[in-house]
């Protein structure tokens, strides 16, 4: 019979991990349980839905942390994430529908770093850094590092996901972000993209570029972002647009075709740039 | 009585059991002891069965195993012809993958579906064939002698082809087209669910379905037993919409056999994914559409080939295909029409009736076809269908004379009084409007009703109430409420006193199956009749506490099924469907701004149900349009699951308007006719109009999926 | 485990697996069969109910999960023979027709309007928004739509 442990705090649950490596990790389990009845019933089960100090969204001295068990539901309510860090309040609103908002996590999305995950590309856009605990202490590491391949990630056997640090982005920064899935509501996404992007004087000054499901993981397009600095909107939105192009080489999946990705990833990004115009 | 019952808004009798979740459907019954069945299936798409594996690993002792081999009667499907087994016997042919090969039954599923993993088919693989190409070509024979499960053809105004051609030369203008039309799940929210449990030597039989009659017919056959051998009860059912008109008989043999040799109940219920891949769906079709016109833009001729692929049995594809031949031709008037179709046989799942049943796909080619017409002439959308529209006089493609409640001026005139003004484009949005009419047979087609010869019975009960006793199931489409309310209107009595009886096919005359669109015209008919005289006989004290009717033909109606021409239906519904839409320029998907359709149904029983049934049909056929598709890959279903067979949400429908229209048919109850399927049939057209018109490109194919528009067309 | 969870208000128990899903919890163990199963991937929400205050698909919660828990499936919504405003206006407005989607859409639908989300500009957009994780095949979700807003504005 499956082992169920329920950790009341952080400590806890990272010494289960240790203790128990071949349990399933959930919270929200919105992924790991699809289908459930088919699949092989674990040997334990570590629940990690609303341990204490896992859940909470608070400011910090840089920008905001993201507890990893804070879910797609809270994540969009948050006043302040709505407000200034608005691409992942708005691909919060677009995970699956209500029920799986409101209990799908931070964590969940950012453990799996699935090529489709909704929320990926804001994060890496936003410049995220994720903490990571284990029995060996936590450390941090920048999303944009995390992925190391087709749902691989650098979180080793023993860590778990505590938070989500997001910096706060500058004054100037224009955030954009927008999913295209395969309906208006539960639905997987055939191409995404988002975009932080600083002006000064009419041109681009940095750009931090990201597209999901057009790669094997989220990526930063550091070409397109180098590519339009110094530009202006008009000349970055076509800089990008190549850029883009030649970054990327989509698959066909059961879902949409190679040609369709690539264009609409290139049509995303150049509009971020002619946007601001 | 202070108020008629029918014409108004009665709420649903079984509604409030619906909204608390106390109504039943067959995986809620209670079935103390029932063991759970599970199927093994086909893994390739053609081949011979030649044996199972058993792994010697798993306890057999625990489960049950069936095979063809524990049919009692003849291992068929019992349907139009008998080439469907339920089970492939050890020799015999696969045709297609998950195709059923063998059953076990468990005291849980979890065990039941364990089970079923750890036997293995072996199964010598033969080439196996997917296109309709392959198929005529005779690549690989799977029927009869050229794989061409059943074909018509249709002759109005001519004599042969030479005389066909001769016509199509005199027209100034020859509009000459193919159209594709994808294949549908009806994802119908209930899966597909069945038990059986054998007493006294009798078969009981409950599940999820639209026709116990069809069912009832198979299992005889199947079991070797007459009618008094099976009794079959239609449970409380999730949705059909076709999809359980025939598929239901296979599971009710798997559950029948299992429940046999078990020697207990058995239920069987499909996980989803088990039902999108091994059940049946919509024809696909490619059809070439050749309208050719004088200078004047009357229509001289038309002619139709369409080609549908039927899958691996023959299930019900030429009656299919039959709809689909007898709409083709469109609600337009023609002296000169050829319309020839095919249903042929692939190494696919079976396909099979979906809402619609061969019109929708019959249906966009002739309105594309329609529109353009129009964009040729420089003709506006409506003026074009006005000026070439069917009226009562004018004659069918099978010559058939039309008269009483023909809807068209009255659902062409609504779109044009709710119409309004088009939405403009802008830098990231193109819009454009497009219309569709379409017309739709209620019933079943020339003498089939007389066939069927559905009966009814409606009963005074000693209490004081009334008991309806149809075959007729209520799959969601309020069969239940509306007999209600025609049964209380014949006999003057409180709605309140009428209780239609549930479908067991020991309580029930055969009325005919819920489809057709025909359970309010023509078995709410015979609910009327019987309600009239019996309340007559009740008047009159005579003793006569019941009256059971037979379906007559309406006088007049007469159909050659030889030459197909006659009146194919008794009556048509009409309607006409306009949709405004708007392409994102960036992702290429197309968001539907508004939709009205426009539909002619006699008499709206109950208006809400009416509006319900429209509603809900539009939506379908606005996802088959844009959003759904089934996809195979080597013969098996490659987005068998409901992440990738999509279908639309909340979020995905436009607010939909609907103008019901009344245009009595004197022979349908208080005047109705048919609405059940007309709503599929032109909706999907009306995008495909309204995208062309945003774009300046033309959408032949569904779905006009963003990445088809993306290949087809440059923001310039 | 022994699972002790609430479920629309009473202390229920079970003995089951922690893996075992809520939804087979309810509808086997407790026999609460309301709660319908349309998919078992959390796409159609025909299996939705209330945990802790929050809409769920109950086909993705474990057993485990629910220790300690209150859960209000549809056959909670009414208070006796009184329905929920939305019960009752599904039944007025048309909003049901073969009823297999009706619990999970009353349950979500219960909830938004409970909790007055829909106030604000717009009602309909965020009807639709809000129960996009309900699937319904039969009425096109108009009269769903109408009926929502009536029961909101009661």
């Amino acid at each position: 019979m499956t082992e169920y442990i329920r950790p009341r705090s952080i400590e806890e649950a990272v010494a289960a991990r240790a203790a128990h490596p071949d349990y399933m990790v959930l919270a929200g389990a919105t992924d790991l349980m699809v289908d459930a009845k088919h699949k092989r019933v674990p040997a334990g089960i570590v629940d990690l839905w609303r341990v204490p100090g896992l859940f909470a969204i608070r400011d910090t001295d840089h920008g905001i942390a993201i507890g990893a068990g804070a879910t797609w539901l809270e994540v969009q309510r948050h006043a302040k994430i709505f407000a200034h860090w608005t691409p992942l309040a708005a691909a919060a609103r677009e995970i699956g529908a209500l029920q799986i908002q409101a209990r799908a996590t931070v964590g969940g999305n950012v453990g799996t770093s699935s090529p489709v995950g909704d929320s990926l590309p804001a994060l890496l856009a936003l410049d995220a850094e994720l903490e990571l605990a284990s029995v060996r202490g936590t450390r941090r590491v920048p999303y944009r590092e995390f992925c190391t391949g087709y749902r691989k990630t650098a979180l080793a056997a023993d860590e778990l996901i505590v938070a989500a640090h997001l910096p706060r982005p500058s004054a100037h920064a224009k955030l954009a972000w927008r999913k295209v899935g395969t309906r208006r509501a539960q639905s997987i996404s055939k191409v995404m993209g988002a975009a932080a992007i600083e002006l000064h004087d009419g041109v681009v000054v940095t750009a931090r570029i990201a597209l999901g499901a057009v790669a094997d993981r989220p990526i930063r397009v550091t070409a397109a972002e180098a590519a339009v600095r110094g530009c202006t909107p008009r000349d970055a939105a076509e800089a990008a647009r190549a850029a883009v192009r030649a970054a990327i080489a989509p698959i066909d999946d059961i879902r949409s075709t190679s040609v369709y990705r690539r264009q609409v990833a290139e049509n995303l990004v150049a509009r971020f740039f002619s946007d601001l115009t | 009585m202070d108020r008629l019952p029918v014409g108004t808004s009665l709420p649903r009798v079984d509604g409030v059991a619906k909204v608390t979740g106390r109504a039943r459907y067959l995986d809620d019954l209670d079935a103390p002891g029932a063991w759970h069945g599970a199927t093994v299936r086909s893994n390739v798409p053609h081949g011979v069965l030649e044996g199972f594996e058993l792994d010697p690993a798993f306890d057999w002792s625990q489960v049950v195993i069936a095979t063809a081999a524990d049919v009692p009667g003849r291992n068929v499907i019992a349907l139009i012809e008998d080439d469907q087994p339920a089970l492939v016997a050890i020799g015999s042919p696969v045709m297609h993958h998950d195709e059923a090969l063998a059953l076990v039954a468990a005291p849980t599923r979890a065990l039941a579906f364990e089970a079923k993993r750890a036997i293995k088919p072996k199964i010598r693989p033969l080439p196996a064939i997917f296109t309709v190409e392959d198929s005529l070509a005779k690549k690989e024979l799977l029927y009869g002698t050229d794989n061409v499960f059943k074909q018509f053809l249709i002759r109005k105004g001519h004599d042969d082809d030479a005389a066909f051609e001769a016509a199509l030369a005199k027209a100034a203008h020859v509009l000459d087209h193919t159209y594709y039309t994808s294949p549908q799940e009806q994802m119908y929210i209930e899966p597909q669910a069945m038990m059986a449990e054998w007493q006294d030597g009798r078969c009981y039989i409950v599940g999820s379905m639209q026709c116990p009659y069809y069912v009832h017919k198979a299992m005889k056959a199947l079991l070797g037993c007459d009618g008094d051998g099976v009794v079959i009860t239609q449970s409380v059912t999730g949705g059909g919409f076709g999809g359980k008109e025939e598929y239901p008989s296979m599971l009710a043999a798997h559950v029948a056999v299992l429940a046999a040799k078990a020697k207990r109940a058995v239920k069987m219920t499909y996980d989803r994914d088990e039902d999108i891949a091994a059940t049946t769906k919509r024809h696909p079709a490619w059809t070439r559409h050749r309208l050719a016109v004088d200078a004047a833009g009357e229509i001289l001729a038309i002619d139709v080939d369409c080609v549908m692929d039927g899958g691996a049995y023959l299930t019900l594809s030429p009656v299919v295909l039959s709809r689909g031949v007898l709409h083709a031709a469109g609600p337009y008037r023609c002296p000169v029409v050829r319309v020839r179709g095919r249903v042929v046989a692939t190494n696919h799942p079976p396909h099979g009736a979906f809402r619609g049943f061969g019109a929708p796909q019959t249906t966009f080619p002739y309105e594309r076809q329609i529109q353009k017409l129009a964009n040729l002439r420089n003709e506006d959308a409506l003026a074009i269908r006005k000026r070439l529209a069917l009226r009562s006089g004018d004659t069918t493609s099978t010559g058939q004379l039309l008269g009483f409640s023909v809807g068209t001026d009255e659902v062409l005139g609504a779109i044009e009084r709710t119409a309004g003004p088009r939405r403009s484009s802008t830098d990231r949005k193109k819009r454009g409007r497009g219309l569709a009419f379409y017309f739709h047979g209620a019933g079943f087609t020339g003498s089939g009703e007389q066939k069927l010869a559905g009966k009814c019975t409606v009963a005074a009960l000693p209490d004081g109430r009334f008991e309806v006793r149809s075959s007729s199931t209520d799959i969601g489409q309020g069969a239940l409420t509306i007999f209600t309310q025609i049964a209380a209107q014949g006999l003057g009595v409180d709605p309140e006193r009428i209780c239609v009886i549930e479908p067991k096919t020991s309580l029930v005359p055969d009325s005919g199956p819920t489809v057709a669109s025909r359970t309010c015209m023509v078995v709410g008919g015979l609910v009327e009749k019987c309600s009239q005289e019996l309340r007559e006989h009740l008047a009159a004290n005579d003793g006569v506490l019941e009256v059971t009717k037979q379906y007559v033909p309406p006088p007049g109606i007469s159909f050659d099924d030889a030459t197909y021409t006659g009146a194919a239906y008794p009556v048509y519904g009409w309607a006409a469907c306009l949709v405004d839409v708007a392409v994102d320029v960036d992702t290429y998907e197309v968001e539907i701004e508004r939709c009205v359709h426009a539909v002619d149904v006699g008499k709206a029983i109950n208006p809400s149900i009416v509006k319900g049934q429209i509603e809900g049909g539009t939506l379908q056929a606005l996802g088959w349009a844009l959003l759904e598709n089934v996809l195979y890959k080597d013969g098996k279903v490659a987005n068998a699951n409901m992440t990738n067979c999509i279908v639309a949400t909340f979020a995905d429908s436009p607010e939909l308007e609907t103008i019901t229209i009344e245009v009595p048919y004197p022979f349908g109850p208080s005047g109705a006719k048919g609405v059940g399927e007309i709503p599929m049939d032109g909706p999907a057209a009306a995008v495909a109009n309204a995208v062309e018109n945003a774009l300046g490109v033309p959408f032949d194919a569904l779905p006009i999926s963003p990445e088809s528009i993306q290949r087809a067309w440059r923001p310039s | 485990m022994k699972l002790e969870l609430t479920v629309n208000g009473e202390a229920r128990t079970a003995e089951v697996s922690p893996w075992k899903r809520l939804l087979d919890v309810l509808r086997e163990d407790l026999r609460l069969t309301g709660t319908k199963e349309g998919c078992g991937e959390g796409e159609c929400g025909a299996c939705t109910v209330i945990l802790d205050g929050e809409v769920a698909n109950s086909c993705l919660i474990a057993a485990g999960q629910c220790h300690g828990r209150r859960v209000t499936t549809v056959e909670g919504l009414a208070n006796g023979d009184m329905l929920h405003a939305v019960q009752d206006a599904l039944v007025r407005c048309g909003g049901a027709q073969c009823g297999i989607c009706t619990p999970g859409i009353a349950v979500c639908a219960a909830h938004v309007v409970d909790h007055k989300l829909l106030e604000g500009p717009d009602p309909r957009t965020k009807v639709r928004e809000l129960l996009a994780g309900n699937i319904c095949r039969c009425t096109g979700y108009q009269l769903i739509v109408d009926a929502v807003i009536e029961a909101a504005q009661r």
